[in-house]
């Protein structure tokens, strides 16, 4: 902090491009050249608001920054007002962290008793900073930034049309500068040490570390801090201790329940923005959720359907049909009593939404679909002709016949 | 009434604050739910259409418009959790507690609801009660919880 306030606020923003930090919360976009969009709009007040909001299914990074080090996300939002000149901050986290609101809440306090917020912050005459916990009352949806600010507004969480982007026209359409607790937790890093260390922690791609979320089948579950580059092999064997029960791995989902299944072949990729991508996938939140062969992905998939179909917000066609629809096939198939015009239904429907839907909702909540079709299409053929190789569906539907 | 005037003291009438009202309202309700009389005094003191608090509340899971019981007993359905045995999970807890999801006992003391992820993966499978959260749950571990709740030693 004291570092940053020694600053030029350019060379500050030229770190963090060095850093070659990207968001956490799942979008990646380069945190530097936004900060540098953000500080080149001419209008004001400007507002810093933290997106702790976490919902994505297999994400529990968050949880544990805001419990365990709240200074360090205080410090670099504090940091980012100083650069932009803002004077309000809000955190906005998940209602269902209600016992971390209170954490955070109990930490800016103190921050604020130490002179790190509030009037006249570290002795710096007119630094002004004052931050405040927001709580969300359980929607999804309200991760998707535009929705974010339209709950902070205690308005329904429904994304805004964009453009106007948020650095724009965001909070009381005031530019705003929103990033995801991970993000800003990085910021006080990168201004210590320089962007260029921070960088070299990670790929030429990915600068810095990664909080990583394991869980499902897999021995060591838990939040690990990974430099960018090593393999998910590496981070489910090595670190995670291998699968449970000496089972074998059918697939990962990666990112959250919004992300892309792939098989155990595929697991040698590299955890880097750039190499996941070039693979087809994307590192979302940094969840990997582990499943052993004991799973059927027929079941696995309905279970994530089911999940977007509550969460759709319902302003959108797409979305808010689309996932009902796709419960519906999926239903059948689990009972076998889908048909083969049903499938192709189901992957027709999948690609609509993805292409037409309003927000970043509606159009990867097919993205576990399409990724399960593509390499397990053999199980999804083996239900409409009755048969489930787990014995996980019940199939109560062709036995009745 | 009084104890509303007072959460609606504290926070202003301005309608950004609309949720943090209605989250605290619902705390101090007994209920785990906004009573329709406090949504329309809620409503006309920030100055408000009826519908349009209603349209906020309803939208939001965390609010029940009709009363539940003293604790919601959650159960996590999201993907880590099911495949960590959250249908066992489920299965057992509505034996415990003679309940379907969505239902009160009749003491209206638990509600049984499934809900979304609420970042608990690690110990999955994990229900939530209240703001508590349980994880690595097994048969015996969720009746000694039941049971804490039951007897009133769920704070020790
Ligand atoms: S895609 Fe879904 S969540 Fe997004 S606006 Fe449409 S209905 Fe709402
Ligand atoms: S999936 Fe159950 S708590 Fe995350």
């Amino acid at each position: 902090m004291k570092k940053a306030m020694s600053m030029e606020h350019l060379d500050a923003i030229e770190e963090i491009k060095k850093a070659n930090l990207f968001g956490r919360g799942g979008a990646a976009y380069p945190t530097g050249i936004k900060w540098e969009q953000a500080y080149a709009i001419q209008k004001g007040p400007k507002y810093m608001v933290c997106n702790a909001d976490e919902g994505e299914p297999g994400t529990f990074k968050d949880k544990h920054i805001l419990s365990e080090d709240p200074f360090e996300l205080i410090e670099g939002m504090t940091i980012g007002a100083y650069i932009m000149g803002a004077k309000e901050g809000y955190i906005y986290i998940r209602g269902e962290y209600a016992a971390i609101q209170k954490i955070v809440k109990s930490a800016i306090e103190n921050a604020k008793k130490a002179g790190y917020l509030g009037k006249n912050i570290l002795g710096r005459e007119g630094f002004d900073f004052e931050l405040k916990v927001v709580s969300g009352a359980g929607a999804y949806v309200c991760g998707e930034n535009t929705a974010l600010v339209e709950s902070i507004e205690g308005k329904t969480g429904r994304p805004r049309q964009k453009p106007p982007y948020i650095k724009n026209c965001g909070l009381y359409q005031m530019p705003t500068i929103l990033n995801n607790v991970e993000t800003y937790s990085c910021i006080p890093w990168i201004i210590k040490d320089g962007g260029e260390k921070f960088s070299s922690m990670g790929t030429e791609f990915s600068g810095g570390t990664k909080l990583m979320c394991l869980s499902g089948n897999v021995n060591n579950r838990g939040v690990y801090e990974i430099p960018f580059g090593i393999t998910l092999r590496e981070l489910i064997y090595n670190l995670g201790g291998g699968i449970k029960d000496g089972r074998k791995l059918k697939f990962v989902h990666l990112g959250g329940s919004s992300g892309s299944c792939f098989p155990e072949s595929m697991i040698d990729t590299k955890i880097c923005y750039y190499d996941l991508k070039k693979a087809g996938f994307s590192l979302g939140s940094g969840a990997v959720l582990v499943v052993d062969d004991t799973h059927c992905v027929v079941d696995y998939l309905k279970t994530v359907m089911e999940f977007f179909e509550e969460e759709s917000c319902g302003k959108c066609t797409p979305c808010r049909e689309g996932n009902h629809r796709l419960v519906e096939i999926l239903d059948k198939m689990t009972e076998g009593t889908a048909t083969m015009d049903d499938f192709n239904k189901m992957k027709s429907l999948a690609q609509t939404m993805k292409t037409t839907s309003f927000c970043g909702l509606g159009q990867s909540a097919p993205m576990p679909l399409i990724t399960l079709v593509k390499y397990f299409e053999e199980e999804f053929l083996e239900h409409i002709n009755g048969k489930c190789r787990t014995g996980v569906c019940s199939m109560s539907g062709k036995a009745g016949k | 009434m009084e104890k509303v005037k007072e959460i609606l003291n504290r926070y202003g009438n301005s309608k950004d604050n609309l949720i943090q009202v209605m989250l605290e309202l619902q705390n101090i309700s007994g209920t785990n739910s906004l009573p329709h009389e406090w949504v329309v005094f809620v409503a006309e003191a920030l100055d408000m259409p009826v519908s349009r608090v209603y349209s906020v509340i309803t939208f939001y899971s965390m609010f029940g418009t009709e009363p539940r019981g003293k604790y919601l007993v959650e159960v996590c359905k999201s993907g880590p959790c099911h495949v960590s045995g959250a249908k066992n999970v489920l299965q057992l807890l509505e034996e415990k507690l003679g309940l379907k999801p969505g239902e009160t006992t009749e003491d209206g003391v638990f509600t049984l609801i499934q809900s979304s992820c609420f970042g608990a993966c690690d110990i999955a499978p994990a229900i939530k009660i209240g703001e508590k959260v349980y994880g690595n749950l097994t048969s015996e571990k969720l009746s000694e919880i039941v049971d804490s709740y039951r007897e009133g030693q769920h704070n020790r």
